[in-house]
């Protein structure tokens, strides 16, 4: 068999090719980054008038410092929650559209509107709902359930919250790439399992889950980048990582430290671990989970 | 000024642009009021560029106060700076810790041969940015000062006096009581700004010691104390308060829903900043709102002493041009004049820095037409301040705020107790002063 190949005899233009994207990269991901990796052995007064090489001084403290194992934590509790929610939740939601009939159109854009909905708002939205003194859902549930909603003191009620606001925000995400991959699976397995006599569990579990599960571990990925980062905007809007930093999640404590607090040093060294834990994340995601992802 | 006018009505308006730039020196103003302040804000600055020709104020507005603070930061480190920017009083300690990036006031006057008298500014509102020796650094602006507001009508209902507003913490106590067994509302009170009002006010207010080296003023070695009795004694109350409803709280930083407790009659009495009146007063067209001092516990030896202000003062950042700092001296010496002043005390709410411009807002009749307007400046300066009440001043005073939120919301959750709560906070906010030190030696 003879293989088709084209040979440019330019070696340069692949290079030139590449360069807007490579010179994007270099000035927005990694000059930045480097930078953050220098400060992080800094130890610098907000105006930058005194500089001092710390070394790992600045790494030291966080992992000395409780408030940081806290946000940690959090953190983890808080991604978990999120991502395990959303994808379910969405799941559920595109096998039910998957399955009608007549109105799937008009239930799918209704399903993709929460997405349009820029994080910041869809916090302050929630935060309306639940807030103790005004919102209409802490008032039913006190008249209903005797349950004293309140998440500016009870951390375990200002945790649902965020997570709340983040999976309904990105419920809508996953949704659509569940649609979308569940359609691609050719209804003549589904039928000839049917046929076989497997129930609908049967067929889920043996066919429609295992089908899916490109679909699912690109979101898992997603999801958990979303949950690390783009949630920032909905905790900034509802708790501010409170009460007491029951819901300071790794990014917003970043952000709290250096921008707020304008201690560069701690702020950039507590940048530097959030990158490397995203990734290694995402390392053992394709090292390890990709290899049970049926293609 | 005829050619810029000339200019100004041309049709080419680039023309006029480089015209006046070349006629006038430019000073750039970065500030954090928005809204209706923003406005009046900016009307000051076109008071002053129309009253005089050398000189033209342009102010921006750059977002909330520590994206105002942290902007300007940012553009001192890339060589950008405007001349003066508007910080809030917790940022005191960094701005003032900065040494070479800010010019003080007091020399920036003497520079610019412009008269400045420091004896003519309220003491309490200048004691709070001078340093040790006396010197004016930065220029107060909008300074204001915790009050208490009460729902007269709740009053009424309850069978108290509606022109008797509580005096002491007993009376709080007692009257939040009266008015929730009469009915008349759900709660007793709530109030904004826990770390501000209830915990360094409350200091000031009481006498008693918020930080060594007096509060802070005498040098970054400081350490906090506000654990004393006193404290603890005011935070296990308002713990037993929450529990019995007596006291609803009102969340973090400024307590955003403590305001909507008060307009919506759920609590009767309402504790804020003096700059909060044109709002309550705006937000609550169904009742009355009457105004009094701070309450205090009256077996604590030298209580009431007077309250500390808050607000923010205007820096002047070093770079500019000796032609563009003493532009700012103008500006400044403009904003001080008792007229400036005493209209925009009455327009905002805010203290008038000046003693002239209060005897003007007085002699203008403001204060027997607006009853509760003069409260704050009464409880300011209702005794000359010691070194417990001049106000405070620590390194990373943004976060220990956070700190103060976090184990007081920690008090409330029950999973500590105010001894507790009030020695975290200490401990916590001693370790960030020791951080801003080692950062700025």
């Amino acid at each position: 068999m003879q293989t088709k190949r084209t040979i440019f005899g330019n070696k340069g233009l692949p290079y030139l090719l590449l360069a807007p994207q490579l010179a994007i990269t270099a000035v927005f991901f990694l000059w930045p980054a480097g930078q953050a990796v220098r400060q992080s052995f800094l130890r610098e007064d907000a105006f930058g008038l005194s500089t001092t090489f710390v070394g790992l001084r600045n790494f030291r403290a966080l992992l000395n410092n409780p408030e940081y194992l806290n946000a940690l934590q959090v953190t983890v509790v808080f991604s978990i929650a999120t991502v395990v929610l959303s994808l379910s939740l969405a799941l559920i939601l595109a096998l039910a559209v998957d399955r009608m009939l007549k109105s799937a159109q008009a239930y799918t854009t209704l399903l993709i509107w929460p997405y349009a909905v820029a994080p910041a708002v869809a916090g302050i939205l929630w935060w309306f709902i639940f807030n103790p003194a005004i919102g209409i859902l802490p008032y039913v549930m006190e008249a209903r359930f005797g349950y004293d909603w309140n998440h500016n003191l009870t951390g375990r009620d200002a945790m649902i919250l965020v997570v709340v606001a983040a999976v309904w925000k990105q419920i809508s995400y996953n949704f659509l790439f569940f649609l979308a991959g569940l359609q691609s699976i050719p209804t003549s397995l589904r039928e000839a399992a049917a046929i076989d006599g497997a129930g609908p569990f049967k067929r889920f579990w043996t066919i429609t889950l295992p089908l899916l599960s490109p679909t699912t571990f690109f979101l898992l990925v997603v999801n958990v980048v979303y949950t690390l980062f783009d949630t920032f905007a909905i905790i900034d809007a509802t708790t501010g990582g409170g009460p007491a930093q029951a819901t300071n999640i790794l990014v917003y404590k970043v952000y709290d430290d250096g921008f707020v607090g304008l201690n560069l040093g701690s702020s950039a060294a507590q940048s530097v671990v959030l990158m490397i834990i995203v990734m290694v994340l995402t390392f053992v995601q394709f090292r390890y989970v990709e290899r049970k992802v049926t293609y | 000024m005829t050619f810029n006018k000339i200019a100004a009505v041309g049709t080419v308006s680039l023309l006029a642009l480089s015209a006046s730039a070349q006629a006038q020196t430019q000073i750039d103003w970065w500030h954090a009021m928005g809204g209706e302040l923003g406005e009046k804000t900016e009307a000051l600055a076109t008071a002053f560029n129309a009253a005089q020709s050398a000189f033209v104020v342009v102010p921006s507005y750059r977002g909330s106060y520590t994206e105002t603070m942290t902007g300007a930061i940012a553009a001192f480190r890339a060589g950008e700076q405007p001349d003066i920017v508007q910080v809030f009083e917790v940022g005191t300690g960094t701005m003032m810790a900065a040494e070479g990036a800010i010019v003080p006031v007091y020399q920036l006057m003497a520079d610019a041969g412009v008269p400045f008298d420091p004896a003519a500014f309220l003491p309490a509102v200048v004691g709070y940015y001078t340093d040790p020796a006396g010197n004016m650094l930065s220029m107060p602006f909008n300074s204001s000062t915790p009050i208490m507001y009460y729902n007269k009508n709740v009053f009424a209902a309850a069978g108290l006096d509606p022109e008797q507003p509580p005096r002491t913490w007993a009376d709080v106590e007692a009257f939040s009581r009266q008015i929730m067994a009469s009915g008349a509302a759900e709660c007793g009170f709530t109030t904004g700004w826990v770390s501000w009002v209830q915990l360094e006010n409350f200091s000031a207010w009481h006498n008693q010691q918020i930080g060594t080296l007096e509060n802070g003023f005498g040098g970054l070695e400081t350490e906090l104390t506000f654990n004393g009795p006193v404290q603890v004694r005011h935070w296990e109350n308002l713990a037993r308060w929450q529990q019995e409803g007596v006291f609803q709280y009102g969340g973090p930083g400024g307590g955003a829903d403590a305001p909507p407790m008060f307009y919506s009659q759920k609590c009767g009495m309402y504790m804020n900043s003096s700059a909060s009146r044109a709002g309550v007063l705006n937000n609550t067209p169904d009742f009355e709102v009457g105004i009094g001092m701070l309450p205090y516990y009256d077996d604590v030896a030298g209580a009431p002493q007077n309250s500390i202000i808050g607000g923010a003062t205007l820096w002047v950042l070093a770079g500019g041009s000796a032609e563009e700092q003493r532009g700012v001296a103008e500006f400044f010496n403009f904003l001080s004049s008792p007229e400036v002043q005493a209209q925009w005390h009455q327009d905002t709410g805010y203290l008038p820095i000046t003693q002239a411009a209060y005897e003007l807002s007085e002699a203008q009749g403001y204060y027997a037409a607006n009853p509760g307007a003069d409260t704050s400046i009464l409880q300011m300066t209702l005794n000359a301040p010691t070194p417990n009440s001049k106000g405070l001043r620590f390194g990373n005073y943004v976060q220990i705020r956070g700190v103060i939120d976090e184990e007081f919301q920690r008090l409330l959750a029950g999973d500590v107790d105010a001894q507790g709560a009030l020695d975290a906070v200490v401990a916590r906010g001693n370790a960030l002063i020791r951080d801003f030190e080692a950062a700025a030696n």
